[in-house]
């Protein structure tokens, strides 16, 4: 094995170790969402009676928020992790060492990620248990965990981005209701045609949270939709090619400093 | 009495000194309301057209009482987070040395959560009204509704300061939040009581905020329901917490 796929699994793993050390970091990510679907699907459960809804079950419908917002609290938790190795001096030590940069990026995004796939799986498993099947099956399964992967690593290389940038604990968490806006201000609880009011239906037009939200949605109450999931593979590799087009700049800034 | 207004006056005044003149404490107060009172009242108003939904003053203000109301019980639970702050930071401590009566320290921290509330309350009922809300209640329901949200705020104030002074660490902010956000999001949030169904029915049934919910829509639609019943939760919520506000204290002081 090459010495930089030896280095970034050497970080990645220290990115798992360290989350999985911190109850709350674990806890709270796969609780949360879950307690918002359950709060939502239970609300929300009537409107599935308005004409062209597209599912009568609004736990299904709803699935598709926990996948997003679970790769957001994800990327928060990470990411003032990281911005603490910043602040702590870590990343100082580590630029010392014959690690390269992005070597450092990728061993951070990759565990990351694993914790995503983590609570992708946990998600399923609780939405199978409370009878939720997936209309595209047994393989729809495997595409929505690697929706989730790209959906995670759109959201890390922004928030990577930020850490790096600011290497402020503070300022990472300060993304956290930034991330929201996106979230509460895309068709999370109504579906897009559905949406009344004109301009909330073309901010969450225009907001790519939107067909992330979509593509999983897909999966679970539709089945194989190759334009939903396009748009969803493509809203969330524009984020991470622009995340981690950003979070390299200042990742070079950040070592040159020093 | 003058030692308690004294302390509280200045535990207030830091409180509120901090909240606006820090972004970092300002923005998310006002920010995550709104973004419940946009995301609900805009994105979900086509609920209001399921068979059954018969608010007479729209979708807005249905959810305008509840944005208020939570927004009235967080601003207590962001409270609590600054004394568990304070705790970590060591300010507390010098505080409780040098506060000649130490009740003054919850009656600074109660009243600085108000300001900040009325704040707030401010700011959404400025957007709300600028979204067209249609109010049909007259000035005596509106000001009961904004009566029982201060009655609320100041039960959640309670409430997240007995947690704050028992366990003194920030660490303890999901303690302080998850109870207040599982009451608020147990009730009717999106559709009235009646169209709930299932579980939540059940469990928004015996929520007491759910009482308080409907009397607040009941207040801004004009046609008043549970008026005497939401008043009487709110004052026997706030009688329980002040208790376990005055007991956390008194841990907080017996730890030293």
């Amino acid at each position: 094995m090459s010495p930089s796929l030896v280095q970034a699994a050497t970080l990645g793993r220290r990115a798992i170790v360290r989350t999985a050390r911190q109850p709350a970091n674990v806890i709270f990510p796969l609780i949360f969402p879950m307690l918002l679907l359950a709060v939502n699907a239970g609300g929300l459960r009537s409107a599935t009676r308005l004409p062209g809804f597209p599912t009568d079950s609004f736990l299904a419908f709803a699935l598709a928020v926990p996948f997003v917002q679970g790769a957001l609290l994800a990327t928060i938790n990470a990411n003032v992790e990281f911005a603490r190795d910043i602040q702590t001096g870590f990343l100082n030590r580590l630029a010392l060492t014959p690690v390269r940069g992005i070597v450092l990026l990728v061993g951070q995004l990759g565990g990351l990620i694993t914790i995503a796939v983590v609570q992708g799986v946990f998600y399923l498993v609780v939405a199978l248990a409370f009878g939720v099947r997936l209309a595209s099956g047994v393989g729809g399964a495997v595409m929505l965990l690697l929706l989730e992967v790209a959906i995670a690593l759109g959201f890390a290389a922004l928030g990577s981005w930020a850490a790096l940038r600011t290497g402020s604990t503070e300022a990472v968490q300060g993304l956290f209701p930034v991330f929201f806006v996106f979230l509460f201000l895309s068709s999370m609880n109504m579906p897009r045609n559905l949406i009344q009011t004109d301009w909330f239906r073309w901010v969450a037009t225009i907001n790519p949270v939107s067909y992330l939200i979509e593509a999983v949605r897909s999966l679970v109450i539709e089945g194989w939709n190759g334009e939903a999931l396009g748009l969803g593979f493509a809203a969330a590799g524009g984020l991470s090619l622009f995340g981690f087009a950003l979070a390299t700049h200042a990742l070079w800034r950040r070592l040159e400093r020093t | 009495m003058n030692d308690t207004v004294a302390v509280a006056r200045g535990v207030s005044w830091r409180v509120l000194h901090t909240f606006f003149t820090n972004p970092a404490f300002l923005l998310p107060s006002l920010a995550f309301p709104l973004f419940f009172f946009t995301a609900f009242a805009g994105g979900l108003s086509r609920v209001s057209q399921i068979p059954g939904f018969d608010f007479p003053t729209g979708y807005t203000a249905f959810q305008f009482v509840f944005v208020l109301l939570q927004s009235a019980a967080f601003a207590g639970v962001f409270t609590g987070f600054g004394i568990a702050r304070d705790f970590e930071s060591g300010f507390m401590r010098r505080l409780m040395l040098a506060a000649p009566n130490r009740s003054g320290i919850l009656l600074g921290y109660s009243f600085s959560a108000l300001v900040r509330w009325l704040t707030v309350a401010s700011v959404v009922t400025a957007v709300a009204l600028l979204a067209r809300m249609k109010i049909g209640g007259g000035g005596v329901d509106l000001f009961a509704l904004y009566t029982l949200a201060l009655l609320l705020n100041l039960a959640g104030t309670l409430w997240a300061t007995g947690v704050a002074m028992r366990l003194r660490t920030q660490q303890a902010a999901p303690v302080m939040q998850m109870p207040v956000f599982l009451l608020l999001f147990f009730a009717p949030v999106y559709v009235p009581l009646d169209l709930l169904q299932g579980w939540i029915h059940g469990v928004a049934s015996v929520n007491p905020i759910t009482p308080l919910l409907e009397a607040g829509r009941g207040f801004i639609s004009g046609a008043p329901e549970l008026a005497l019943a939401s008043f009487a939760i709110a004052a026997g919520l706030i009688a329980g917490f002040c208790f376990w506000a005055v007991r956390g204290l008194r841990s907080a002081e017996a730890a030293g």
